[in-house]
């Protein structure tokens, strides 16, 4: 018989005491893995859409946070709008601007020249985004189909987004013109809308005013574990037609006394979209045609009257060590708290019964049991009670997570199996408990290595 | 087998003095002999018993188990000693409540080095009579079994000497000669020398050697004559 075998039978003989025990430090551990769980779904969230596939976020002068916050998640209220002519300065290639002023038509100054930045741009993109309707709770994101074309997500920015049903909207098309609508994939969901279904927009947030022009859904994304998953994407043209989106006031930055103008080439029987002088937006999304433009190119936007550059990776790693990385701490240091406090009630446990075990102690030792081996079998029981619950309570947590993750991929689109949100931190949580609780058995242990035989034996 | 000479025990008293206890001149039981130990409660047996066995350290004088002096060894020499060479039968049979039988006689080997025979301590409590009570914890054992189990656990390790006190004490009058009669035929077969502890006339005039330790305990015999003077 071996050491590890006496003290199991000791931890057996106070059954209730030991199982209690092991109870509490079960839930602490369970608890920490949760904790865990939820950070690494949170990280692993951002890490996702940290790479989202454009370098910059161009958006009007204000809190940069904001902008990405705004752009990128769909959070927060859109800051300040720009003017259409800001966007222009994007297209890549030299008939870029050109060609997309004649696409539009309308009051804009020096038509023929190419955009300032269109040389950063040649080989990446420029997508305009506006943002600040609403489709019930979710947000409606006014884009040109470039969005779902060139737009790629993922961790490696690598996966193209595809249609669960349905297609991408168009520009303008001859049964819906210009007032098409794809809906991602949880939107789809929960409101029921399908492909041929039609949306209102609301102006300015989900009580907001509706708007009387409905868009037809030519399309449903598939599930991406992105933000889009909770966005209405509708078209820009047909975004700037509805009631209230045109630009009421003269932009000083752009006077029209600076203006010419110029007729859209529209094909037979398209109305004319909203004149370029009419237009504002929320914000650019620009991949410049290396990463290295990209940094080159912040600088000179940034000194512009209307526009800022932010970096959408640089702020949502800044977010994450401003906000989340915080609480998680928070948390874990509340958790690690309930750990110790059950280290300590291990440390209670054998203390107490020490009164009652003292003669089975003295017993071993008058069997020849050397103080230091009844000490090392009080702390073999401390650490099977500290491994026994640390182990139930891992299994516990992952469990839970386990349990909880086709609601977390429905809510997020990330995936959580038994064992895959398991971080370096948690590898060492058994192993640390049952140190600590090694730690907390040393007081009984001591106590039994000074247990005084002949008083204690009859 | 065991050879006491000049052994000094006292206790500290709450006023700082010293009672002495035991000053026995010389106690000698050679192997394979069996004698019983008597006196008055509180003439110092128990501790004579504990001294021999190394849970209490003597004061002064020489203690020889299978002549090794223990009186000049470490605690844990001490144990090392009691754990190989000494068996010991307690009065309550002090068996641990959580343990079965036959572990309650493992528990007596895996103190002692290298002594992991799961088949001896099978064969030792088949020879007290237990073998169909190999599973069973004490709670489950009558009075008179649970001593059984405590006298296999006490001899499993083959010891020189076995220390016995009052082992019949809480067993029923119809058990105690059967316990007696185990343990005397077991330290035969063994040539252990029997060291008994017992307040029965009846268990001791079954003894060739009986030692009264108010005779050989000068501590006690001095404050005798004190106060029979």
């Amino acid at each position: 018989m071996n050491l590890i075998t006496i003290a199991f039978r000791n931890m057996q003989q106070r059954g209730l005491a030991s199982a209690l025990t092991m109870i509490s430090m079960a839930l602490g551990v369970a608890l920490v893995v949760v904790v865990l769980s939820i950070s690494w779904i949170i990280k692993e969230s951002f890490d996702r859409n940290s790479n989202v596939g454009y370098h910059l976020i161009v958006g009007a002068k204000g809190g940069a946070l904001q902008l990405a916050l705004n752009t990128v998640f769909y959070l927060s209220q859109p800051i300040e709008v720009i003017p259409y002519e800001e966007y222009l300065e994007f297209l890549p290639g030299d008939d870029g601007r050109p060609n997309e002023i004649k696409r539009v038509g309308g009051w804009i100054a020096e038509p023929e020249r190419k955009g300032i930045f269109s040389s950063y741009t040649r080989g990446g993109f420029a997508i305009p985004v506006c943002l600040g309707d609403y489709v019930g709770r979710f947000r409606v994101v006014a884009t040109k189909p470039e969005f779902f074309e060139k737009l790629r997500y993922g961790k490696a920015a690598d996966q193209e987004y595809r249609f669960e049903s349905g297609r991408n909207f168009q520009v303008y098309s001859p049964e819906h013109g210009y007032f098409e609508a794809v809906v991602g994939s949880r939107v789809a969901r929960e409101m029921g809308i399908s492909v041929g279904d039609t949306v209102k927009t609301t102006h300015g947030d989900p009580e907001g005013e509706g708007h009387g022009q409905p868009f037809t859904v030519v399309g449903v994304l598939a599930p991406t574990g992105t933000p889009n998953d909770r966005a209405v994407f509708i078209n820009l043209e047909g975004f700037y037609l509805i009631d209230g989106h045109a630009r009421a006031f003269e932009d000083e930055a752009h006077p029209d006394a600076e203006k010419v103008y110029v007729e859209p080439e529209l094909p037979p029987g398209q109305p004319p979209p909203l004149p370029l002088e009419k237009r504002d937006l929320t914000a650019v999304l620009v991949k410049a045609g290396q990463p290295m433009f990209a940094v080159h190119m912040a600088r000179p936007i940034n000194k512009r009257l209307r526009t800022q550059a932010v970096s959408p990776v640089k702020e949502v790693t800044n977010m994450l060590e401003m906000f989340v990385d915080p609480v998680r701490n928070a948390l874990l240091a509340v958790t690690i708290v309930v750990c110790l406090v059950s280290a300590v009630s291990i440390l209670v446990s054998i203390y107490n019964s020490m009164n009652e075990r003292r003669r089975d102690i003295a017993v071993m030792r008058a069997l020849g049991a050397r103080r230091d081996v009844v000490l090392m079998i009080v702390l073999l029981e401390s650490m099977l009670i500290a491994f026994s619950g640390g182990a139930l309570g891992w299994v516990a947590g992952h469990g839970l997570a386990a349990l909880a993750s086709p609601l977390v991929e429905q809510r997020t689109g990330i995936q959580i199996g038994f064992l895959s949100s398991i971080t370096w931190v948690e590898l060492t949580l058994v192993p640390g408990i049952v140190i600590l609780a090694t730690i907390a058995g040393i007081v009984p242990a001591l106590a039994a290595y000074r247990t005084d035989v002949s008083r204690h034996l009859t | 087998m065991l050879e006491v000479h000049g052994l000094h025990k006292s206790f500290l008293l709450p006023d700082r003095t010293r009672m002495p206890v035991l000053e026995i001149s010389e106690l000698v039981v050679p192997a394979g002999e069996q004698a019983v130990l008597i006196g008055e409660s509180g003439c110092g047996k128990t501790t004579l018993l504990h001294c021999i066995a190394g849970i209490t350290a003597a004061d002064a004088g020489s203690i020889k188990i299978d002549g090794i002096e223990i009186t000049r060894l470490s605690e844990s020499g001490r144990d090392r000693v009691r754990a190989s060479k000494i068996g010991y039968v307690f009065q309550t049979f002090n068996l641990l409540a959580g343990f079965t039988a036959l572990e309650n006689v493992r528990l007596g080997m895996t103190f002692a080095s290298g002594a992991k025979d799961r088949q001896r301590a099978v064969a030792m409590l088949e020879r007290v009579g237990l073998g169909d009570r190999l599973h069973h914890k004490p709670s489950a054992l009558s009075v008179g079994q649970q001593q059984r189990v405590a006298v296999a656990r006490a001899l499993v390790n083959r010891p020189k000497l076995l220390l016995a006190d009052e082992p019949t004490a809480n067993v029923d009058p119809a058990n105690q000669q059967k316990i007696i009669d185990l343990i005397r035929e077991c330290c035969d077969e063994n040539r252990i020398a029997l060291l008994m502890v017992t307040h029965s006339m009846h268990v001791a005039e079954q003894f060739e050697r009986v030692i009264r330790l108010e005779e050989i305990n000068h501590a006690v015999r001095d404050v005798l004559l004190e106060s029979a003077e």
